[in-house]
This record gives C-alpha cells, structure tokens and sequence, in this order.
C-alpha cells in the first residue's frame, strides 16, 4: 500500500482551513503564517507524488477508493493520470504563492490617500476568514482534479463555488456584489445542467452495466443510443463551456475577474476556469466519443471566435483585471483548439497549455494586482510611465506579458507552437485562424504594457506615496519562482510533458482518433 | 333498528401497532385536563412535558413496531413500511417543532397570546401583550395535529383518512391565529387558512361520495364483500367495475384536490403564503414540515394504494401540476421582500420537487426517494424557521428581508448556519438538499419522467437566485441602523437548531443509512 497522497491532499488543506478559522481575528499574522505553512507542506508533498509518479506507468495511478453512498454506487475514489498531476501540481505551487502576496489584502483596505480612508468598524473584514477561505478553495480545487467518481466530481465541482464565492464577494472590488453572484449563477446554471447529465448516466449505466455506479472507468464502457448520448454530452460541455469559460458564456468572467481581489483572480484564471477544459478532456471525451466526434465541430468553432473575440475586447480595456480576463478568454480559445483537434501533438499542447497559462496568467494577475494596490486603481488610463517609480515591478510586468504572448523561451510559447502544429496536420484552416490570434495577443499585451509603464509619467501617480515603492522582498519571492518556471519550462518542458503526453494519447484513444501520419509529401493526413 | 349480538364483530385491533397514535391523543387529552385543572403558573412546565413524553413514547413504539405490516381495525389503518417510516417522521419533526413552540426565554412569555379570545387591538389586548405568561392551550393542539397526521398516513380508506384529515387540519386553523404580535395578521391567516381548507376537505369528501359510487357493487354482485371505500375495493373496482369511468376520474381528482392543497401545490396553493407568514413562526416551521409530510404521506398512499392502475391517466395531469408548482414556486420566491414569505415560497417549490419524485409511480425508488426528501426537507425547513425566530429587535422578529442587511457580521455564528441551510435549498452539495433533490431526479429519470427532471433543473436554478440574495444581505451589505441582532436563544431553540442543522449535514454526507431505511420502508400493503 502506497501513501494515500490524493486523499491527504484533498483533506489536508480543509483541515488547515478550519484550524486558520478558528484563530482570533485579532491575530491575523498569526492565521497568515499559519496558512502559508500549511499550503507549503501541501506543496511539499505534491511535489513528492510528482516525483513518485511512474512516468511510463499505468495510466492512473494513485488509485484510493473508499465506500461511500452504497445504494447509489458513488464511492470516495481518487485517481490522477498525468494530466490531472500536473494541475494538481500548479494548484499546489499557486496557492502559497497567492497567500504570500495576498498578504495584506484583507487588511483593512488601505487607500492611498489617508484622507480617503473612512472610519471603518475595526476588524471590518476577517482575515483568518480570508485565508481559510484560499485554503479551503484548496482543498476543492484538489478533489475536482482527483476524482475519479463522477458523483464526487461533481460534488467538487459545485463546493468548489462557495469559497470562491465569499472571496469575492467579501473581499473584492467595486462591483463585488454583482460579480460574485453571477460568478455563482452562471456557475450554478452549468452545475445543474450537467446534475442532470450526470443522473442521466447513471440511469443509463445502471440499465447498460447491470449495476448503479459512478466509477469513472466503469461509465466509459457504457452503450448508449446516439440521441441519449449526445444529449448527456450537451449537459457536461455545457457545464464545463460556462466554467471554462468558451464563447459565448464568458460573460461572468470579465466581472468576476475584475471585482476578486487579486489572489482569487489569479487562482479563478489560472486554476478554477482550466476545471471546463480539463472536465472537457478527462469526461465529455471519454464518456461519450461518439457525441466528442459529432461536436467538434462546434468546439472548434467556438474555441475560434473566443481566440478573436477575447483578444479583440481584450484591446479594448482599460481596467487592467478586466483586460486580463478578456485575454484568457482568447487563451482559453486555444485550449479549445487543442483539445477538438484530436491529435495528440495539439492535446498535449492543450495541457501544457493549462499549466503554462496557469504560470502566466497568474503572474500576470498577482503583478497587477501589486501594481493596483499601489495606485487604488485598476484603469489602465490611472497609470502611466509607472515604469520611472517603479522600474523592477515594471519589468516583472513585461515579464509576465511578454509570457502571456507566448514569446519563445516562455513556456507558453511551446504550448501554443504544439497546439498550432497538432491543428495544421488535421485542420489548417482552424491553424490559421488561431495563428491571427497571437498576433492580436502582441497587440493588447504590449498595448497594455505600454500605456502602464512607458512613456511619460502621469503627474498623479507621483503624488501617491506608495507608488513610489518599488517591488518588496515579499513580492519577489511570490514573482520569482513564476518567473524561473515559466522560464525553465520554456527552455525545457520535458519533465512536463513526458507526464502529460501518455494521458493525452491514453484519452484519444478512448475517443477513437488515432494520430494521422505526419506525411509531409501529402501536406498533413486526413 | 335492531342488530342481532353475533352480526356485530367488534374489528381486530393491533394495539402495540397503533400505539403511536393512541399515545399522542392520549397525551392530547391529558394535555385538555391539565388545560382544565392545573393552576396557571404549573401548566407550562406539566404541558412541554407531557407533549415531549408522549412524541417520544409514540417514536420509541413506531422502532419497537417497525417490522409490522399489516391491515388492522377491519381494514380501515394501514401498519405498513411507509406508514411507519413517516408516524417516525412525524415523531422526530414533531419532537424538534415542539422545542421551538416551548422556547420562552425569546420574548417574554413566548411567541403564543396569552388570551385568545381577546379582540385584537383592544385596551384589553395591549394588557394581555404585556404579560408574561401566555396560553398553553398550544401543546395539545400540536399532539392532536400530529395524531392526525400520523393517522392520516396509515388510513387505509377514504373516510378514515378524511376524518383524520380534519383531525389535524383544525388544530392547525387554530394554531395559526395564536401568534402574540401582529395579531390581527395571525387571525387573519388563521381564517384564510380555515375557509380555503374547508373548500378543500369539502372537495375531499365529494371526491369519496363519487369513487363509492364508482367501486361499490350492488350487494347482488358483491360476493368478495367489497365495502367500496379501501383503497383495496379502489384498485380492484378500476379493473373491474362497470360503472361510469367518469366518477372515477372526477372522484380522482377531487380527492387529489384535497391532498394537493395540503401539500402547497399550485393553483392550490394561495394560502400558503399569507399563512406561513402570519403564524406564529414555530407553528410555521410546524406546518411547513409535518403537514407537508402527512400530505405527501396521503398522497403517496392514495395513487399508489388506490389508484395505481389508474397511473397513465393521473400521471400528466399530476405531472403537469407538478411543473406549474416548480415554476410558480420558484419564479414568485425571486420577488419577495419577507423572509417568510420567501420561505412559504419556497416550500411551495418543493412541493413541486416531491410530486416530481411522486410521479415515478410503480417504481420503489419513487416512494423511497420521496420518503427520503420529505425527511430532508424537512429537518431543513424547520431549522431554517427557527433560525427566523432569533432574529429580532423591540418589536419581534424582523422578517423583512432589508432588515438582514450585514447580519452576518452582527452574529456570523447564525448567518453561517443559516447560509448553510439556503445552500442546502438551493442544492449544493454536502447538504441534505443536494441528496435529497438527486434521489427524486434520479427515481424520476429512471421511471421515464425526463422532462420532469429537465424542469426540475431549470427552477432549482431560478430558485437559487433568491437564496443567493439572501445570503449577498446578510454577508456583502454593509449592516444597517437597524439590522437587528441575534437573539441568544435558548437552551430549546438552540437544540432545534443544532439538531436541524446537524440533519442536513449528516443527510447531505452520509445519506446510507437513511437511503436504507428508507429501501426498506417503501412497500405499501393493500
């Protein structure tokens, strides 16, 4: 019997959610301390399992299945395959790094102009309950990308909202209010849908297979008739479209992006949102192959207007966290791409795109929010030459932009390269279109950074003390290591993709899509 | 008229099998003489007493019992499965309802009037608000509504279940116009709730008069003794009779209208709102559980006992009622201002969810799925009123909703708990809401019902959006001058409370046992 990893991974960050709760609001160092210790040794031991994961080994490894509800046949089951590894991995790096530079989020928010600051009941908002809240987002976060049980998969999926929801709500911006209840509805409205898919499997399974069960091993041998199979397909994509999230139901991310405090955003962009693209992959995919196949089509298609669609609004910003959004919105496009391709080169690149916009992207969101808690603002036309006060947080940001482009030598730009390739060897069209989108990607990006950091300095933002602060020690150490992974993995994503690339394959295989033949003398096979 | 001695055979009667009952209205009488005899200052004490003893007397003989499956007083009560399960129901409901209705240490004196009959809004009702004691004419009542409804689900033919629907129908009337404050709203409900249920046991029992003229034979015929009143003679007649089919089905519907009007489904649920909210709030949290369970109780045994074979023709017309109430119950909740308003709507919604687990008629998971909702909702429901009951200022319980703003920082200890019984209406997971709503989906799916499934999806998500409001007032509004706080409530609602609470945890986690029970309870006899 191996170490039970997924299930202390799963239980361990709740438990350390419940134990910062219990502390005294009036020691908030002491619940800060206490979680970032906490989410550290979770660290530690994921990157134990990763190196204890048989690269060349069985599909799923890990495998713990308790009983649960007998008459339903739902256990407690934990698998991972390489693809979930990875996301567990990102989720364990992130977490720290985002209680590290939520540090003083939840303090009482800090204006910048001290005349500004209103008198507010002490203690207005708790911050052991802020980051209890992180922990035990944690905890969900793990156990989505862990299940291996359709029934605690979904379990997952729809507690996974209640913390994101109060982090939200309790500690974001402006508009927090309206953002975290149509983060939740729109969430919800996908919960439900798929709630019903997800009977609907049931049912079907325990007519096909003799007995009730949720095993996810189990389901995928399940026979059904094409209408039922698409209809059930239909309720997961949609479920997992709204929370990736694809055109055109990613109108609640701009907001929810936009109001989260920037940790939260950072962890919603990077980890939340990739649960639509991974449930793409590890359920609609297996589940019902025939029904992938028939819409794919539809995938490609929408994957493709997010691409333009995303990064043209993108441009159009000028709240820095809306103007994030909207690029994930594109990334999440070439995801997409990546995973209705149904090649293993393109869904490979999809992964290790999930991993890399995870680096990137949250970076990109943990340094705006560095550089909007200096300036109590979030638009874009509030800044400008920020990069004379500023200049180290300066570059960190063109760092992280120039990431989020997918420049090569930053690990994004590998996904994206794999991606674009497995297309073209099946669809160009669908390549050639995305490929206008790294295009428009430079332009908002640079854009963006542009109108921050250069050119001449915004008389305002002189006036404002902390803007004259450049990057802390504590901030560099939440930058840092974002930095030389995406950097390392740019250079070299073999440990990554060794890990992902048998999943990936294990996963078309089930859809039935074998690879074409790379011949180049007949331009891509058919 | 004269009887000759040895045609008159006193029925067989199963005392240990009726005991529930007999002990609650034997403790209802006792209760009447201590009304009658004891000094005014000892009733209170002898009463809660008395009224706790017998509930867990008449529980205790439902356990020792519980193997029992037979006919028994000449085939007029049902010592059935489900018949036990729900006299346990009742038992345990009952039991926690009562602690709310003795709390004293709220308000002076309680939430009851001390002198009924006294004019509202007389010299001599500002006196009697003044008190410090209060009626206890209350707790009989309460046992004599809940002997009625434990006989209500164990009759076995319609005219005992149309006595013991008045039985426990006139308590309720009184009950309602006993609320302390806001008086005149109380008898006002009280009046509403008795002038539309006498319309509804008035269709009751002109539903009985035309279904014995469908099932009884001329005595020429009768050679099986057919009495043409159990629901046995029912079932047998729809085979056999060569009556009208037209009494059938319009005796058929206007025993459903009866029931449906207890159970709050739409169109006959127009009293619920203005009842639920004029109530005194335990008697609310009283009828919103116990009555909903003697309802569907009937209801269950009536179509499954009586009319079974008659399904193909009820099933629409039910299904089509149990769509309205969803929708109706659900669309009208998102607009109220008045927390039990909002409530009544909402249990108007989820009656509609229990016909839909109703409907799966003929199969065990629809009784065992509907047995199983109405437990979980309605420990639910009850803790969810009495968490209503600690919310108050100087003038009683603040229900509008405005005066919830910022609770959850005045007493985040309440606002959790009740945040956490709306998510458990609202059906997420880890809540007794979430399993109880997938047992109904799941037995509907599997008895043919989709699109009961599919409407049942879609109100749950309309139904979450009110919650939602409720939880965005108490925890991301600022509190207001008059946010009231929480009432330290005391040792009996704090035990409501918790056992409520605890209910919908542990039927939201582990629901096996209960699933279980309730397996094995679903047989009926006929």
């Amino acid at each position: 019997m191996t170490f039970p990893y997924l299930s202390v991974l799963t239980v361990a960050p709740a438990v350390g959610a419940a134990v910062v709760a219990a502390l005294p609001r009036t020691k908030p160092g002491l619940a800060k301390t206490v979680a970032l210790v906490w989410s550290l040794a979770v660290f530690a031991l994921t990157v134990a399992m990763y190196v204890a994961f048989k690269v060349n080994g069985p599909h799923f490894q890990f495998r713990e299945s308790y009983p649960w509800i007998r008459a339903w046949g739902t256990r407690f089951t934990l698998e991972a395959d390489g693809i979930a590894l990875v996301m567990l991995a990102l989720i364990a790096l992130l977490v720290p790094l985002v209680i590290l530079a939520s540090w003083h989020d939840a303090d009482d928010r800090r204006l910048t102009d001290p005349a500004q600051v209103p008198a507010r009941e002490p203690g207005r908002r708790s911050v052991p309950a802020y980051f209890a809240l992180l922990l035990a987002l944690e905890s969900t976060m793990i156990g989505v990308f862990a299940a291996a049980d359709v029934f605690l998969f979904y379990v997952f999926f729809e507690v996974m909202l209640v913390p994101m929801y109060f982090l939200i709500g309790s500690y974001g911006g402006a508009r927090r209010q309206y953002a975290a209840v149509k983060f939740f509805l729109y969430s919800l409205v996908g919960g439900l849908l798929m709630l019903a898919a997800v009977i609907g499997l049931w049912v079907v399974g325990r007519t096909s297979l003799g007995h009730a069960t949720f095993d996810w091993a189990q389901l995928t041998h399940v026979s059904m008739s094409p209408t039922t199979e698409r209809w059930l397909f239909l309720g997961f994509f949609l479920a997992f479209a709204i929370k990736a999230p694809f055109f055109p139901f990613h109108t609640w991310l701009p907001d929810a992006g936009g109001a989260a405090p920037a940790g939260a955003a950072a962890l919603l962009v990077g980890v939340l949102d990739k649960v639509g693209t991974f449930g793409i992959l590890r359920y609609c995919l297996p589940l019902f192959p025939n029904a992938s196949r028939y819409f794919a089509p539809l995938g490609l298609a929408l994957a493709l207007v997010g691409i333009v669609y995303g990064a043209l609004l993108a441009v159009g910003q000028n709240d820095l966290k809306r103007l994030v959004s909207y690029t994930s919105i594109a990334h999440f496009g070439f995801i997409g791409i990546g995973i209705f391709a149904f090649t293993t080169q393109a869904g490979t690149g999809a992964v290790l795109y999930m991993v890399n916009h995870g680096l990137a992207t949250g970076l990109l969101f943990l340094v705006v929010g560095m550089l909007v808690a200096r300036r109590g603002s979030a638009l874009v036309s509030d800044f400008g030459g920020a990069g004379k006060l500023v200049p180290s947080l300066a570059g960190v940001f063109l760092i992280a932009g120039l990431a989020s482009l997918a420049l090569p030598g930053t690990s994004p730009f590998v996904s994206e390269f794999l991606v674009l390739l497995g297309t073209f060897t099946v669809n160009k069209t669908v390549a050639v279109i995305a490929t206008f989108g790294i295009i428009l990607a430079a332009g908002y990006v640079l854009w963006m950074v542009q109108r921050t950091t250069q050119g001449a300095l915004n008389p305002a933002l002189e006036k404002i003390e902390t803007m004259r602060r450049d990057i802390s020690a504590r901030e560099m150490a939440v930058v840092a290591p974002l930095i030389a992974l995406i950097l390392v993995l740019g250079f070299y994503p073999k440990p990554v993709l060794d890990v992902i690339n048998p999943a990936v394959k294990a996963t078309f295989t089930q859809v039935g899509k074998a690879d074409p033949n790379p011949t180049v003398a007949q331009g891509g096979g058919k | 008229m004269i009887i000759a001695a040895d045609s008159l055979q006193l029925p067989h009667l199963n005392y240990a099998a009726l005991a529930p009952m007999l002990i609650l209205f034997g403790g209802a009488a006792v209760g009447v003489l201590v009304e009658a005899f004891a000094g005014r200052g000892r009733r209170y004490p002898v009463q809660v007493v008395v009224g706790l003893a017998s509930l867990v007397a008449a529980l205790v003989m439902v356990i020792r019992e519980a193997g029992v499956r037979e006919l028994t007083a000449g085939g007029a009560i049902a010592v059935d499965g489900p018949a036990l399960f729900l006299q346990g129901t009742l038992a345990v409901l009952g039991i926690v309802a009562l602690l709310l209705v003795a709390e004293r240490s709220l308000e002076p004196g309680g939430p009851f009037v001390a002198a009924a009959a006294v004019t509202a809004g007389t010299e001599a009702d500002r006196a009697q608000a003044q008190r410090r004691d209060a009626g206890t004419e209350v707790y009989p009542l309460l046992l004599f509504a809940l002997g009625g409804m434990m006989l209500f689900v164990s009759a076995n033919d319609l005219l005992t279940m149309f006595v013991a629907l008045e039985v426990f129908s006139l308590p309720l009337y009184l009950m309602c116009g006993l609320a302390r404050r806001r008086r005149l709203l109380s008898q006002e409900a009280a009046l509403k709730y008795f002038l539309l249920g006498a319309f509804a046991s008035a269709f009751f029992l002109f539903g009985i008069a035309l279904l014995y003229g469908y099932a009884a034979l001329p005595a020429s015929a009768n050679q099986a003794g057919r009495s043409g009143i159990t629901f046995a003679d029912i079932h047998a007649a729809i085979q056999d009779s060569t009556n009208s089919p037209f009494l059938l089905y319009t005796g058929l519907a206007m025993v459903a209208i009866g029931l449906l009007f207890k159970a709050a489904a739409v169109p006959f649920h127009v009293w619920t709102p203005d009842v639920y909210q004029g109530a005194p709030t335990p008697i609310t949290a009283f009828m919103a559980s116990c009555t909903k369970v003697a309802a569907f109780g009937g209801l269950l045994r009536v179509l499954y006992v009586a009319f079974e074979r008659a399904a193909w023709d009820f099933r629409i017309v039910i299904g089509v009622i149990a769509v309205i109430t969803m929708l109706v119950g659900s669309i009208l909740a998102v607009t109220q201002t008045d927390i039990k308003r909002l409530l009544a709507y909402s249990s108007i919604a989820n009656a509609g969810y229990l016909l839909v687990g109703v409907l799966a008629v003929g199969t065990r998971d629809g009784l065992s799925s509907t047995l199983f909702y109405l437990v979980a909702y309605g420990f639910t429901v009850i803790a969810s009123f009495g968490v209503v009951t600690i919310v108050r200022d100087a003038d009683g319980e603040a229900t509008h909703l405005s005066r919830w703003a910022g609770l959850g920082r005045r007493s985040p200890g309440y606002a959790g708990m009740f945040t956490f019984l709306l998510l458990a209406f609202a059906g997420i997971p880890l809540t007794s809401g979430f399993t109880g709503k997938f047992a109904v989906f799941g037995a509907a799916f599997n008895a043919g019902q989709v699109w009961l499934v599919i409407f049942g999806v879609v109100t749950s998500m309309i139904l979450a959006f009110p919650y939602l409001r409720v939880v965005v007032l108490m925890w991301l509004s600022e509190p207001g001058e008059n946010t009231p706080s929480v009432s330290i409530p005391g040792a009996l609602t704090s035990a409501a409370l918790f056992i409520g609470a605890l209910a919908t945890l542990l039927l939201g986690v582990a629901p096996q046992p209960l699933l279980d029970l309730t397996d094995r309870a679903a047989e009926f006899i006929r």
